[in-house]
């Protein structure tokens, strides 16, 4: 059996690929953790970073990583679903509607460096924010807008039409029937897409190094007036943060222990990213279990 | 009934209810939410083309100088006299590291892709989703800084030269790029509908004529969007490639020696001039170049999905 055998030969090759795949993947991961890790410590993750001697923490990256993703996320929200509400619930299917969907995905496929000096030049420039996390915070909502808009409209896409109808029925108007069942019904999938794209956002960092800035001034965590321009809230200071941090001090650092602090940040930036991942799951399980009285 | 409670009774049956008025309020919300992203496209192409132009319309540097001349030096002179701002160099540099990276990469996930589908299903939701997953999230700097410390330092001790080059930027993409192949080539075979697998066993053949004459051949489109978009991913890559390929923009002579790429020398040289200088400007259109390259990924796509979408 000539046939039998190739068969059984060609099948070889692929597991034998598949197995390099997974080695490669494992070793990645295995890297990043293990030399990584080590590096993590509750005084690595709080204290500031040091520019010249050894011993520095990421404690404001890891700050202004978050308060980015925060207000990214504020924003780009509800800008997403009023769009993907109005794109899967109003939109007919003519030339206007296919010409907005190519839009997104032009959107969506832009290298993320162009999308970083758009917000240059709009943001920092233009608008004159400066180095700032208000320029940052907008152009990670420009960069995170298409996914964010398509997933939702994708969990809006999967409510079944009978729950429209019933709200209808019930002589709800179109738009109280999407605010009052069909949003509710999608939210599983909403919130397990929003947490998916604050990973992508977290780990972000080409459009941010020419908008929020490569430095991170000292603030001063007693501080919480968002206007005085060192305290943790200020919009208008610049702010490196994570990623921008491992990029920075690898292309230009001088820091002794530049390798430890960068294999330590990746871990927690990957470890973040992971936690995202899972949450998404069970928050998106959990959520559905909630609502549809499933378990 | 007086004429005058008449007319108040049909302004107020007249007029629109109060869910009328919401339902009107929450619809153009939500299409102002629509049209904001629009305006945020176009801005962007607009902004990006008419500080790109600016070189060949304001510095009067010829399309020629540009696409074709060889050295990077805006502001400066060539030695034969015509403006350095030649960026053929990243051009190249770019398009070979993401030809490279997709070459490599195409083999490996395929493989891994059709593995996953059609000859072990389980362990392939199990085990291997979940860390594809994962691995497309993983943000580009860690690929950047595994590259620099394990990739770079391996080059050079097996091929040679300072490790920096396209050959280390090509095995770092190609990590990159291999996540976001396997999911979207797992995707398309999965949409390959299940009887046709039955048929052909059913007339049969081995699973790998299965593989190879039915089910690779029917998912080819998806396969070929999964590469594209793979290329896309890689062409606009900036920090990883950035931080591997050496930063040095000249011809590549070979693929150990340092290069550069569109991306790498936006990223490096964008902080270091003034707006509005020739050398400023020569960066911007570079990016324009980005722009329209990543048009050109997009149009690919749709040509691709118009001619081989799977009908059912």
């Amino acid at each position: 059996m000539k046939t039998q055998s190739q068969s059984r030969f060609a099948i070889g090759v692929l597991k034998g690929i598949a197995v390099c795949v997974v080695l490669i993947l494992a070793f990645l991961l295995g890297y990043i953790f293990i030399t990584g890790l080590p590096n993590v410590s509750w005084g690595f993750l709080t204290k500031p970073a040091k520019a010249f001697q050894a011993g520095g923490g990421v404690g404001i990256q890891l700050f202004n990583s978050f308060y980015l993703l925060i207000l990214a996320m504020l924003i780009s929200t509800p800008i997403a679903l009023g769009a993907a509400i109005y794109l899967n619930e109003y939109a007919k299917d003519n030339w206007f509607t296919s010409t907005i969907r190519t839009m997104i995905e032009i959107l969506s496929s832009l290298p993320s460096v162009v999308v970083g000096l758009f917000g240059f030049l709009l943001f920092v420039v233009q608008f004159n924010y400066g180095f700032s996390i208000l320029s940052g915070a907008l152009t990670l909502t420009i960069f995170n807008l298409p996914l964010l808009t398509r997933s939702m409209e994708d969990s809006l896409a999967s409510v079944s039409d009978d729950q429209r109808q019933g709200g209808l029925g019930l002589g709800l108007s179109k738009f109280e029937t999407i605010t009052h069942i069909v949003v509710p019904a999608a939210l599983p999938g909403i919130i397990s897409g929003m947490i998916l794209s604050s990973g992508r956002i977290f780990g972000e960092a080409a459009a941010l190094i020419y908008t929020a800035g490569q430095s991170a001034p000292a603030l001063n965590f007693g501080d919480w007036n968002p206007f005085n321009i060192d305290s943790p809230l200020s919009p208008l200071r610049p702010a490196e943060t994570l990623a921008v941090h491992i990029w920075k001090i690898n292309s230009e650092g001088i820091m002794p222990d530049l390798t430890q602090v960068s294999s330590g940040a990746s871990a927690v930036l990957v470890l973040a990213i992971l936690i995202f991942n899972l949450s998404a799951r069970y928050f998106g399980r959990k959520i559905f279990e909630k609502m549809t009285s499933a378990k | 009934m007086s004429n005058l409670e008449n007319k108040k009774l049909a302004s107020q049956l007249l007029k629109k209810s109060k869910t009328a008025r919401y339902e009107r309020f929450g619809r153009l919300i939500s299409l102002a939410a629509l049209l904001l992203i629009m305006l945020v496209v176009v801005s962007i192409i607009v902004f990006v083309a008419s500080k790109g132009i600016s070189t060949f319309t304001n510095d009067h540097i010829s399309l020629k100088d540009f696409f074709l001349g060889t050295i990077w030096n805006p502001g400066t002179n060539t030695p034969s006299g015509h403006p350095a701002v030649g960026a053929l160099p990243m051009i190249i540099g770019s398009f070979l590291v993401t030809l490279l990276a997709a070459l490599v990469a195409t083999p490996f996930a395929i493989g891994t892709a059709v593995y996953m589908t059609e000859i072990s299903p389980k362990r392939g939701a199990k085990f291997l989703q979940p860390v594809i997953e994962l691995l497309v999230g993983i943000p580009s700097v860690v690929y950047g800084f595994i590259g620099l410390s394990v990739v770079v330092p391996f080059v050079r001790n097996v091929f040679g030269g300072s490790g920096f080059g396209i050959l280390s930027g090509t095995f770092v993409l190609f990590v990159m790029i291999l996540p976001t192949i396997v999911s979207m080539t797992v995707d398309a075979l999965k949409s390959v509908p299940k009887y046709y697998r039955q048929a052909s066993l059913a007339l049969g053949a081995t699973t790998w004529q299965t593989i190879w004459k039915v089910v690779l051949r029917s998912a080819t489109p998806g396969i070929l969007t999964a590469i594209v978009f793979g290329m896309a991913r890689a062409f606009g890559e900036a920090l990883a490639v950035q931080m591997v390929i050496g930063n040095a923009a000249l011809m590549p002579q070979s693929l150990v020696s340092p290069a550069s790429t569109l991306t790498s020398v936006l990223t490096s040289g964008m902080g270091n001039t003034v707006m509005g200088s020739l050398q400023n400007d020569a960066l911007w259109s570079l990016a324009l170049v980005l722009l329209f390259m990543s048009l050109f990924f997009n149009l690919l796509v749709h040509f691709i999905g118009r001619k081989g979408a799977f009908k059912k």
